[in-house]
């Protein structure tokens, strides 16, 4: 006991044992955005080959490499992180907690990542080279078809799931027991909530995705067949099994992004959020048919016509809890009094796309239309939507909105503004016409394609590297945020934000909330 | 340059065109599928019952759109603090709420009739005029027509896209990436069934025209069907990651009339018969090599050179395996090297072909083995292993 309790540890010691809430956060934070620039430069690398028909830089091979990496990446390394990253930072000091429940454990869930993904980056140096099945990794292509460095994979996977577990148990844990007294559950920030339900989301499937690879494991070294037909087992199996992690998987990267856009709209518009309550039930009812709707990205290979259609009927259902959000952000903004910083125009900016990329959501459920869209370019052009300008952009307003409450320092409006309005134009040019290509009978996952989408390839590529390079604006204007921002030293820091974190001195001490709030 | 500045001015005019509604009409001669924004009509009674049936969707999502967007821009436009509002706080009200999670509801179960209904129409596979029984093998497709006398047509169908292409050494051809070397031929007006499946992992058989698009797995048959009610040439390609040259493995269906799919069918099977013939017969070396020199342009050369230097694959000029016994050299011919690129051949190749390529292989590149293998022995080598 003692010293340790009133500042952190100095030097590397504080990071390596850290187990503060914020220094977590920060270190979640700053490794899943290593990890967005690493797969972003895989992304760049793949619209750098698809510039142009032909193959003028990389092999197939090598190709089939950089998509599956990329999405690895961003999925498990980027976008899941950052959030909980956030979660580590806010849940707490939203809800009048002194640190999460666990905090030792907190650090184990952090300190796994950055030797799993090392792991899983040093694949691609491997003889036969990297993972090449893609981010979903279909069996047989990923058991009896599959480099050796597959073993690899299954193994980062496992580590991924136990960090997930990890993190998850830490967020139920202290929702459940560290409420401050009078934060009753109907008080929670929406934040909270829709990490509460997230974290449930992932204990429940992550177990399923670690029996996938385990499956795998088993097919490729133990002499299984699971998945080989061969053998009497099912490559179709596989994919249930995936899915069924899967989906609910997409939904918990989204969810947690909705909880950020209905904290900022409401401080921007100056007025509370229109319906707290229903916004609740909505993530609540999309967590449950999450579970129910997996077989969508599956529509093509050969189920009952039963299955077909119950699988089509329950997504389509997803859309009317989603429609319901939706609805609530705009009627949010409704005669407030708004104004639009950065963390606002990101979140104007989730709610327009993301909402285009739940509309092509609603396209695609349709089984029939989907036979003529499944694995184009308009899925490809449908989940950027939904994860880059709906995951992505959140996170971004995020960073920008709590930043000077977690440093005590301005970041230049200017300069996000600016980063806002290229990230849109970059993202839209780069993703917009993949619909098109898409639609028009392009397939995702080719290095190479027919001379008639070349034009269409060429924006998407110039928009890619535009919103690529955007993001080197952000880390300079974050970076010489932290370093010599304009110190702000009001609590609120922004005229309408509301909530517990905003009660604790700007920047945030070390430790908050070591005598629990009374909320109201 | 003209080609180019015709293309740019299409890009631009693209989208415009998509909004006033017209594309679907325009994107139809093969003229204008260059930058085709949007999904093709398709030939298919069935594809255009899919086609209406997207863009209803696409039409109801762009009102709900322009409603709801059109709200929020409003509001930011007329709700913001620069303008001196005040804020209100108005907030829950039961009616709206039921009413906006009520009305999506309505629209998406009127959306959900002619969905179901197109469904069962897509599984309905009765009645075919015709079976055809189509494989996916790493990276190209097999074609076997079923025939109730047994007597199969089958054929395999590659890539004719030349690597010179592909690599940019070559000016690209009209249907770079699109073209095959046999496509597949059916006659229109009758309903084809198609029964997929595949050899090694899970591809798809997709053709947006036809609008059939269904994943080939291994180990399992498929069903999936469609009437072409319009000649012409349809283009595809594989639709599901299947390892290297997933980019690299087209689909050309050729709908012609009935009258030339008869003589289609028969010209082929003359063919068959010929081979078959031919695979009774004993051939000179010389003839082994010439014929062997143009299957292993067709079929080794991507991997293994043009003068045998090896690439993906090992050299043969030199190799221990093509100067060795003929024995180790048709196994590797015709089952391939597991775990490693080298596939088997066997299937792929009739038994004059891959006579004359072993051949070839142990005569060619400086390999001046000077024996032969004759197609009897290849099959006797299928019987006896
Ligand atoms: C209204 C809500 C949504 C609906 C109805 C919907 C529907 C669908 C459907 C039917 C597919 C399968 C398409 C195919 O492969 O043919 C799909 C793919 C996908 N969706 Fe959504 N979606 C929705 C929202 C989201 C959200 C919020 C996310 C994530 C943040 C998301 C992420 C994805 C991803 C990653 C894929 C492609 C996976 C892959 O094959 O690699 N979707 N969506
Ligand atoms: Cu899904
Ligand atoms: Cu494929």
């Amino acid at each position: 006991m003692g010293e340790h309790h009133h500042g952190p540890a100095k030097g590397l010691k504080r990071w390596i044992f850290a187990t503060n809430h914020k220094d977590i956060g920060t270190m979640y934070l700053w490794f899943s955005f290593a990890m967005f620039l690493l797969g972003g430069a895989f992304a760049m690398i793949i619209r750098a080959e698809l510039f142009q028909p032909g193959l003028q830089l990389v092999e197939p091979g090598f190709f089939n490499q950089m998509t599956t990496m990329h999405g690895l990446i961003m999925v498990f390394g980027a976008i899941m992180p950052s959030f909980v990253g956030l979660a580590n930072w806010m849940i707490p000091m939203m809800i009048g907690a002194p640190d999460m429940a666990l905090p030792r454990m907190n650090n184990l869930s952090f300190w796994i990542l950055p030797p799993t993904f090392l792991l899983l980056a040093s694949t691609l140096f491997m003889e036969g080279g990297a993972p090449a099945f893609g981010w979903t990794f279909y069996a047989p292509l990923s058991t009896t078809y599959a480099p050796p460095s597959v073993t690899f994979f299954i193994f980062a996977v496992h580590l991924l799931g136990l960090s997930s577990i990890m993190g998850s148990i830490n967020i139920v844990a202290t929702v459940w027991n560290l409420r401050a007294p009078g934060m009753t559950w109907m008080k929670m920030p929406l934040f909270v909530w829709t990490w509460f339900i997230t974290a449930y989301l992932l204990i429940a499937v992550m177990p399923v995705l670690a029996g996938a690879v385990t499956m795998m494991l088993m097919d490729i070294h133990f002499g299984t067949s699971f998945f080989s037909a061969a053998g009497g087992g099912d490559p179709v199996l596989f994919q249930h099994v995936f899915w069924f992690f899967g989906h609910p998987e997409v939904y918990i990267i989204i969810l947690p992004a909705f909880g950020v856009v209905s904290q900022i709209i409401p401080t921007f518009a100056r007025k509370p959020l229109f319906g707290y309550d229903s916004m609740v039930y909505a993530t609540a009812s999309i967590a449950f048919l999450s579970f129910i709707v997996w077989a969508h990205h599956m529509y093509t290979v050969g189920m009952p016509i039963a299955g077909e259609l119950f699988f089509m009927y329950a997504t389509l259902l997803i859309a009317v809890p989603t429609g319901v959000k939706v609805f609530n952000w705009i009627t949010t903004m409704w005669r407030g009094a708004m104004t639009f910083e950065t963390p606002m125009l990101f979140c104007i900016g989730f709610v327009v796309l993301f909402t285009l990329g739940g509309f092509t959501g609603v396209m695609l459920s349709m089984a029939p239309s989907d036979f003529q869209y499944h694995d184009s370019y308009f899925v490809v052009a449908h989940f950027h939507y939904v994860m880059v300008a709906g995951a992505v952009f959140s996170m971004t307003g995020a960073v920008y909105y709590w930043l000077p409450k977690w440093c005590g320092r301005m970041y230049s409006e200017p300069m996000g503004k600016i980063h806002f309005w290229i990230s849109f134009v970059g993202f839209n040019l780069a993703f917009f016409p993949q619909h098109f290509v898409g639609l028009a009978g392009m397939p995702r996952r080719i290095p190479d394609y027919a001379s008639q989408f070349a034009d269409f390839n060429m924006l998407s590529s110039v928009g890619a590297f535009i919103y690529g390079g955007s993001q080197i604006l952000f880390l300079y204007n974050v970076i010489s945020t932290i370093v010599a921002g304009k110190p702000v030293s009001d609590d609120k820091v922004w005229e309408g934000a509301e909530g517990l974190e905003w009660t604790v001195a700007t920047p945030a001490p070390f430790h908050t909330f070591a005598v629990p709030p009374r909320v109201k | 340059m003209c080609f180019k500045a015709k293309r740019l001015h299409r890009l631009a005019l693209g989208p415009v065109l998509s909004l006033l509604g017209l594309t679907s009409r325009l994107a139809w001669s093969d003229d204008t599928k260059v930058n085709q924004i949007n999904m093709p009509v398709s030939v298919t009674e069935v594809g255009a019952s899919i086609y209406n049936l997207h863009m209803t969707i696409f039409w109801i999502c762009v009102v709900i759109g322009v409603l709801v967007f059109g709200v929020m821009f409003y509001s930011i436009f007329a709700h913001r603090k620069s303008r001196g509002v005040t804020p209100s706080n108005f907030h829950e009200s039961t009616t709206v709420e039921i009413a906006w999670t009520v009305v999506p509801f309505l629209i998406l179960l009127v959306m959900a009739v002619p969905a179901t209904t197109t469904l069962i129409n897509v599984y309905d596979t009765t009645d075919a005029d015709m079976d055809i029984l189509i494989t996916g093998y790493q990276w190209k497709w097999k074609y076997e027509y079923l025939d109730e006398a047994g007597e199969n047509l089958t054929f395999f169908s590659n890539l004719s896209t030349s690597q010179e292409e592909i690599y940019n050494r070559e000016a690209k051809g009209e249907h770079y990436l699109l073209e095959v070397d046999e496509p597949v031929v059916v006659p229109v007006n009758s309903k084809v069934r198609l029964l997929i499946t595949a050899n090694d992992v899970i591809h798809s058989w997709w053709v947006p025209e036809l609008a059939v698009k269904r994943d080939a797995i291994p180990g399992f048959i498929n069903e999936t069907w469609f009437r072409a009610e319009r000649e012409g040439i349809y283009r595809g390609q594989c639709a599901e990651l299947c390892g290297r040259d997933h980019g690299f493995m087209p689909i050309v269906v050729n709908v012609v009339s009935q009258q030339k799919y008869t003589d289609w069918l028969s010209d082929k099977q003359a063919e068959a018969a010929e081979i078959k013939a031919l695979m009774a017969q004993t051939f000179t070396l010389d003839d082994l090599v010439k014929r062997g020199k143009d299957v292993y342009a067709r079929d080794c050369q991507l991997c293994h050179g043009a003068n045998g230097e090896g690439g993906i694959g090992k050299a043969i000029a030199g190799s221990s395996i093509a100067t060795g016994p003929v024995a180790t050299h048709l196994d590797v011919g015709i089952y391939g090297v597991s775990g490693t690129s080298m596939q088997s051949f066997g299937k792929q190749l009739n038994d004059v072909d891959m006579a004359a390529v072993i051949t070839y292989q142990r005569n060619a590149f400086g390999n001046n083995m000077g024996d032969m293998v004759q197609p009897l022995d290849v099959f006797n080598h299928k019987q006896g292993q």
